[in-house]
């Protein structure tokens, strides 16, 4: 057991280790400072820009921003719709599987294109390696979306004006190539010289020691796996996700697995140091976020350990600790480590079915989940937070009587209908990508029309004043 | 809206050609320097084991199927779970004389998450090691000196658990002449 969380710190420490250089490489990525890797992505970025006909330079609105997202992301629900439907006879496919029915297609091009990656197929049977490949792509550039989108809200807090915040084709290309690219090529390196395979045949036949013949499900694992990971999607490409032994065959994959699932994330918030001269406050978010994870993780790994009491009645040892849905070569602590980590950032891979795990680290996961911000998705967990850290300077604005201020950017009754979505959006539970994250970043004229928002939220102002008033009153505050 | 249109169809297929074509094409390729050759290692697959001539794999939710790999997913209090877990471990006993129910490490009566768990715990070899002496005629303390070998230790001796792999464990057994 010592070892098994001596590997945990082990992974939190590589974790913060790597973070910190790559925040500050993203940082200098998104304010268009030079790097290492400049000598190699300058050239491609110019190829991809002049081949695409987008004007990089041009600086947007918000407004501009969303309907680039909007149209770019519909595009890609598009193309997954038709490959989704068509594998069967499409190349790529040599286990002959079957295409897609309309319904689950349209599920699963809608879940990959949002970074969300819910799955109501199995891997195994239900894609073919095109398939597979094309949601790979969609797990690199849905997570570069939530990274540009993040960059936009960077800019709308840095600069002084509202209509210039950068332009979004160029940190969209730039999060993938500069920061999405290179990482998932290192990951998917290590991956593939420890056994994951990385193939395009088809099954393997096999038979067993006691005669059994088995076949064995391959195919371009280790490309996917990585993306996978890095970017918070989660979508596994066998049906069991990381558990599987192909998928992460032993303990030094499933550190490089698990490490990768929150490196971004973290680095995120250095990034956001970085590119604001801010780095107090990068280390105040970080602290905060760290504080709700580990509060999260502590009694989750404590539970698994301590196994299942259900079994310990029945008179069986747990020595392991809880062992149903979990895999030897992890063990209980990872396990737990890997369920928690995987849904504070929204990654949703797994390497144990969190169906079997204890009930408190099953409630600790939901936790993770619905917070969304303790540490996050790449480039939304932070968006996330900065939905609470608005709610927060609000609320604090109303009990001193003050206007509220943050970043030194005035929160007034002149933009009051920013507050109104910040006190929405956490009702609202805001998907991954942001449109609402979008709309409370800087904007110069306030959505109007939106009556039903404001009639809710102006309620939730009024209740607050009444509260704080009651308070006040009782000399409480 | 027009002005983005034509813009993201062009710079979707150039994603395309980026990361699902040239990154998967460079991946394979390095691969191919691996020494499983991007075939994956297939002896990191669960078999079942279920003969008293062999160590027993763990017990696996999809019977082992190395092309639909699940795991149960029931919850820890499910009682039909639960009723499945004891007839697990009546079947262990019956097969372990002398076995008391303490001695059962509860990955033996648990199944893995993916359904092709490769290992067991140390624990889980050891109980089983007077069974497979007696079944194949062997003095116990060889057996449990090729259970001794092929037990893997944590990452550099200091992270994760300890386990055997099964499959190993049993073809180092029927190389015994």
């Amino acid at each position: 057991m010592y070892t098994e969380i001596l590997g945990l710190v082990l992974m939190y420490g590589l974790v913060i280790l790597l973070a910190i250089p790559l925040g500050r490489y993203i940082g200098k990525v998104f304010s268009y400072e030079s790097t290492w890797l400049d000598r190699i992505f300058d050239p491609l970025d110019r190829l991809i820009f002049r081949l695409s006909g987008v004007d990089a330079k041009k600086e947007m609105t918000w407004q501009q921003h969303l309907v680039a997202m909007l149209v770019i992301n519909c595009c890609w629900l598009v193309i997954s719709l038709f490959v989704l439907t068509n594998m069967a006879w499409l190349p790529l496919n040599p286990d002959g599987n079957p295409s897609m029915s309309g319904d689950l297609a349209f599920n699963t091009a809608v879940s990959f294109v949002t970074n969300t990656n819910l799955q109501h197929y199995s891997g195994e049977t239900g894609l073919s390696y095109l398939g597979q490949l094309t949601l790979m792509l969609w797990q690199f550039i849905s997570a570069a979306t939530g990274i540009a989108v993040c960059a936009v809200v960077f800019m709308a807090m840095k600069e002084k004006t509202t209509d210039k915040l950068g332009n979004f084709y160029s940190f969209f290309v730039r999060s993938a190539t500069r920061i999405l690219l290179p990482l998932a090529f290192i990951v998917a390196a290590l991956l593939v010289f420890n056994g994951v395979p990385m193939t395009f045949e088809g099954k393997a036949d096999m038979i067993t020691l006691q005669g059994d013949s088995v076949q064995v499900s391959r195919g371009p694992v280790a490309a996917f796996v990585a993306i996978k990971q890095l970017g918070t999607n989660g979508g596994g490409f066998f049906g069991v996700n990381s558990a599987h032994p192909l998928e992460n065959p032993n303990y030094f994959t499933n550190i490089v697995e698990t490490c990768s699932i929150f490196l971004i994330p973290i680095a995120m918030i250095f990034a956001f140091g970085y590119v604001l001269k801010r780095r107090k406050l990068a280390l105040i978010i970080f602290g905060i976020m760290t504080l709700g994870f580990l509060l999260l993780l502590i009694p989750s790994v404590i539970s698994e350990i301590n196994g299942n009491p259900a079994i310990s009645q029945m008179g069986i040892g747990q020595k392991a600790g809880s062992m149903e849905g979990k895999e030897v070569r992890f063990g209980a602590a990872a396990s737990a480590y890997w369920a928690i980590n995987t849904t504070c950032t929204s990654n949703g891979s797994v390497n144990a079915m969190h169906d079997s795990m204890t009930p408190l680290t099953g409630m600790f996961a939901l936790l993770g989940m619905m917070v969304n911000s303790f540490y996050g998705g790449v480039g939304v967990g932070f968006l996330n937070f900065y939905i609470f850290i608005i709610l927060a300077v609000f609320i604090s604005g109303l009990m001193v009587g003050r206007t509220p201020e943050f970043l030194g950017k005035n929160r007034s009754r002149r933009n009051e209908n920013r507050h109104d979505h910040c006190l929405a959006a956490p009702l609202a539970h805001p998907g991954r990508h942001g449109l609402v994250e979008l709309s409370v970043c800087r904007k110069p004229n306030p959505i109007r029309g939106m009556a039903g928002q404001s009639r809710i939220s102006r309620f939730q102002r009024n209740a607050l004043r009444v509260h704080f008033g009651f308070c006040q009153q009782r000399q409480w505050i | 809206m027009k002005t983005h249109f034509l813009p993201a169809i062009k710079l979707t297929i150039l994603c395309a050609i980026l990361f699902s074509g040239i990154y998967t094409c460079a991946i394979w390729g390095i691969a191919q320097l691996s020494p499983q050759h991007g075939k994956g290692e297939i002896i990191e697959i669960g078999q079942a084991f279920t003969s008293d001539r062999y160590f027993w794999s763990r017990p696996s939710a999809v019977g082992h199927n190395a092309a639909g790999s699940a795991g149960s997913n029931k919850g820890p209090s499910n009682p039909e779970y639960l009723a499945e877990v004891q007839a697990r471990i009546d079947t262990f006993l019956a097969h372990h004389p002398g076995v008391s129910k303490s001695e059962i490490p509860a990955d033996l009566v648990t199944a893995g998450g993916s359904g092709l768990d490769p290992h067991i715990s140390v624990e889980a070899a050891r109980v089983q090691v007077g069974r497979v002496a007696r079944v194949r005629q062997l003095p116990e303390d060889r057996v449990a000196g090729i259970v001794q070998q092929h037990t893997e230790g944590p990452l550099v001796g200091l992270f994760g658990p300890s386990r055997v792999n099964v499959l190993k464990l049993n073809l180092a057994l029927d190389e015994i002449k």
